[in-house]
């Protein structure tokens, strides 16, 4: 198993991470979505409440979500460790410093990263932990089965300003981190080619920009709506 | 043209670097070595010490010149290595900030002059092909596709300079390291040592303590033979395919 390790640890090994668990928490992103649009649903929840139910204690998506805490984490901590490799493998900088060659983002991948951290532990504290450890979420009950009114949460949640504001600046971190990381993770794996490149370009920027919108619309919706009531 | 030239001075490796202006006459026609030795002329004179710069064909072909001129690798200039790049591109007047290559691996010997040898560590993993001696072999008498012959040739292009590492915001070998194994994986000469090569250039290039590619493009845009780093993604295919299908 000498050879694995090896390659795991290797400068590419550790891209080859970064770009596998950035593509997997990428189609996370589009299950994740497809499910909060329920939110739109004109139901008072329900279809929302019976869909979380179904997240929170189906046996195969309770295993596949510790896939998705790893994926996260690996994701995170081994982006850290490149950082800071990175950072002593440059040493000093220029006093003058025109490297304005390759985008803003790409270079940043680490604050973005942090940033988008830093949401996520909100979004967790606010929804899963709560969810999970509290008795804060209220109760419903739909044809005799009782289950937590999570649709509410998500109302009473982004009735706060400020969770809104967080809510946004993470989701414009991950529209940039995005635009570098998804056609990055590509070129990692090697999967470059004069015939589809322009292609993957093309659906990283489309994918970038459309999924953070579609998420941002519903902290601002619910925004939107509780202005409206008052 | 007067020019104020603000370059980075620093005895050895051990001593911490600074700063130093100095006040140049040049002409236009002067390439930017020509004006740092009408400089150095100038400071011997006054017996003090010149500014150490690495240099030797002055003709682009070599790679040995090596210093960041206003922030970029060889002068913003495109393609072009600064021994290459004229003093037509100033203007009287201007001030022009001269630093080392900075990169972890290419530790400041003096002055301007940084030490590359990490670049040929990197070569002696496996940046060559094992033929016989004797005659010869006739040009033609190996066949190969012009695309491939095309592709190879552009990587083999690469001078070695280590704009590249210079320019990467990460210093990353990436592209130097690339380009050399892609010069050889294009042709059939290179096949047989291929899956070693790949990984035992990789596995040095890790140990001399270069950076990780972020694929920002800073390195591309900043080589003076303008490699591109299509050659980074052929290696992390490479790679890749050496780790799992290679032989070792």
């Amino acid at each position: 198993m000498r050879w694995l390790i090896d390659f795991l640890t290797s400068s590419i090994g550790k891209k080859l991470i970064m770009s596998l668990t950035g593509l997997f928490l990428c189609s996370f992103l589009v299950i994740h979505l497809i499910g909060n649009l329920q939110l739109f649903i004109p139901d008072g929840g329900e279809k929302f409440n019976v869909y979380a139910k179904f997240m929170t204690s189906n046996p195969l998506i309770k295993f596949i979500s510790v896939g998705l805490y790893a994926g996260i984490l690996l994701h995170a901590i081994q982006g850290i460790l490149i950082w800071m490799e990175n950072k002593k493998a440059k040493g000093s900088t220029y006093a003058v410093n025109t490297y304005d060659n390759g985008s803003w983002m790409s270079k940043n991948m680490g604050l973005l990263g942090t940033l988008i951290l830093f949401f996520l532990c909100v979004h967790m504290g606010d929804f899963w932990f709560k969810t999970k450890f509290t008795d804060q979420i209220p109760m419903v009950t739909y044809d005799g089965v009782e289950m937590k009114d999570l649709y509410t949460q998500v109302y009473t949640s982004f009735s706060k300003l400020w969770i809104v504001i967080v809510y946004l600046i993470g989701l414009v971190a991950l529209a940039l981190h995005l635009l570098h990381g998804f056609e990055s993770a590509f070129t990692t794996l090697g999967i470059r080619h004069k015939k589809y490149t322009p292609l993957i370009k093309l659906s990283g920027i489309a994918f970038s920009i459309t999924i953070p919108l579609l998420y941002a619309l519903i902290p601002l919706w619910v925004l939107v709506k509780n202005a409206a009531n008052y | 043209m007067n020019l104020t030239l603000k370059i980075w001075r620093q005895k050895n490796n051990g001593s911490n670097g600074h700063f130093e202006n100095y006040q140049v006459e040049a002409e236009e026609h002067m390439s930017f070595l020509e004006m740092l030795d009408v400089l150095n002329q100038q400071l011997i004179e006054k017996k003090q010490d010149p500014v150490a710069f690495e240099h030797d064909c002055r003709e682009g072909i070599c790679g040995a010149c090596s210093m960041v001129i206003n922030g970029r690798p060889h002068g913003s200039q495109t393609g072009t290595t600064a021994c290459q790049l004229h003093m037509r591109a100033f203007k009287t007047g201007d001030t022009i900030t001269i630093e080392p290559f900075r990169a972890n691996a290419f530790p400041v010997i003096k002055d301007l002059a940084v030490d590359r040898s990490s670049f040929d560590a990197i070569m002696q993993a496996g940046g060559y092909i094992s033929v016989n001696t004797g005659q010869a072999v006739d040009g033609n008498a190996i066949p190969v596709e012009k695309a491939d012959a095309d592709e190879a040739f552009d990587s083999a292009t690469c001078i070695g300079c280590g704009a590249c590492v210079a320019a990467c915001p990460n210093g990353s070998a990436m592209l130097f390291t690339s380009a050399k194994i892609n010069h050889l994986s294009k042709l059939p000469q290179g096949q047989v040592e291929h899956s070693r090569r790949v990984k035992n250039m990789v596995r040095v290039m890790d140990k001399e303590g270069f950076g990780k590619c972020s694929n920002v493009g800073a390195c591309e845009v900043d080589c003076p033979k303008e490699i591109s780093t299509d050659n980074i993604a052929a290696l992390n295919r490479y790679y890749l395919g050496s780790v799992l299908f290679g032989q070792d």
